[in-house]
């Protein structure tokens, strides 16, 4: 699946079908900074994701 | 997984609450957050006037929506720093939600530009009098929201500070043992003196996640891209860390910043409150007559080292 990241932006491929924490996990990511967005419907970190999908992993985190 | 409360698909799952939510309870519970922090705090009432410092990112337009959704009279301001793209996207995403949710509401959107009246943007005004640029831009954008709050006549100025935020500068704070600035961390601060607004942060009790959740599900186009002057900061490697601690003990950052305000509370019936300080220390300064500590406050300082020539 196709996988969009910011800070910097740029797009990876994780092979599917995984649950989304897992996606995470792979990325080296932590649940708590970061929401996982399949097309533009929020998922849970359960949710099963799969190589057809469009996922962003948008990070939470500001300020200075 | 599904609703903790109607049972249909969740959206998020809110661990330090032992909850998931789909999206309508989901903003029953934002709701609910933000209405018992005004309540709890005494911050403002439905018939007062209340001026939203907004930055054009998710906390801040996120504080402007769930204000005139629960019926109170928010009006925002938005200080352009002068940061090159980065400010015109940032008032591009302001503009928007302005004209298209506060407007139709009733809400009015000021505007400063920092360039206009301190004469460059923030990064030319930090170099000019050699400090880091986001002490720089902390001290013009808190002069900038309260006179404007003094100046229009709000009853009191709300900030989209969260729980992480909160929760990171209390770190830093006790980690520095800076007890000089622990008075200061309470979700309201008094108009203690003549010339200064109240301040008041609805959001201390919900996460940056959170946050970020309720401006995707409601469809709140905010600039994700971190602001370029905040590379490197030391409070995000501090939230980074209560990240950490969060997601192998959920509720660490509302155990840590709650616990706090919860001594604070039982300190402050001692016989020297917040307020009487204030009025023991500050005075209003010498140009400007706003409230400080010195004979001139330090955004007048700050403006007089920009507008000295420098020697080589």
């Amino acid at each position: 699946m196709q996988v969009q990241l910011s800070h910097p932006a740029r797009t990876v491929e994780i092979k599917g079908p995984k649950r989304a924490k897992d996606v995470l996990r792979e990325l080296s990511l932590v649940v708590e900074a970061h929401l996982v967005i399949r097309g533009d419907e929020l998922v849970t970190e359960d949710e099963m994701l799969f190589d057809k999908d469009q996922i962003e992993i948008r990070p939470v985190i500001s300020g200075g | 997984m599904n609703c903790t409360k109607c049972k249909t698909k969740a959206v998020i799952k809110l661990p330090r609450h032992h909850a998931a939510f789909c999206k309508g309870c989901f903003n029953g519970f934002v709701h609910d957050q933000v209405a018992k922090a005004i309540k709890s705090q005494k911050m403002f009432g439905k018939d007062q006037r209340i001026l939203v410092a907004v930055s054009g990112g998710k906390d801040s337009l996120a504080l402007w929506d769930i204000l005139l959704k629960l019926g109170y009279k928010a009006d925002a301001l938005y200080v352009n720093l002068g940061i090159g793209g980065y400010s015109d996207r940032s008032y591009d995403k302001v503009r928007l939600f302005a004209d298209s949710v506060a407007a139709p509401l009733g809400a009015t959107l000021h505007t400063h530009k920092v360039e206009q009246e301190e004469g460059s943007g923030i990064r030319e005004l930090a170099q000019l009098v050699h400090r880091p640029t986001c002490s720089t831009c902390g001290t013009i954008k808190r002069y900038q929201f309260n006179r404007a709050a003094i100046e229009h006549e709000y009853d009191v100025m709300a900030t989209g500070h969260n729980l992480d935020d909160e929760a990171a500068r209390l770190l830093g704070n006790v980690l520095h043992w800076q007890e000089e600035y622990l008075d200061k961390q309470g979700p309201s601060l008094p108009a203690s003196v003549e010339g200064f607004a109240k301040k008041v942060k609805p959001l201390y009790r919900l996460t940056e996640r959170e946050l970020a959740a309720y401006c995707v599900l409601n469809m709140i186009d905010y600039i994700v891209d971190e602001c370029p002057m905040a590379q490197g900061a030391r409070s995000l490697l501090y939230k980074e860390v209560l990240n950490r601690l969060e997601t192998e003990s959920p509720g660490t950052k509302q155990t840590f910043y709650w616990g706090f305000l919860e001594k604070q509370s039982k300190k402050e019936s001692a016989p020297t409150t917040m307020a009487e300080k204030d009025q023991a220390l500050l005075h209003p300064c010498r140009i400007c007559k706003q409230p400080t500590t010195s004979e001139v406050c330090s955004y007048c300082k700050l403006m007089a080292r920009a507008k000295t020539p420098t020697t080589l």
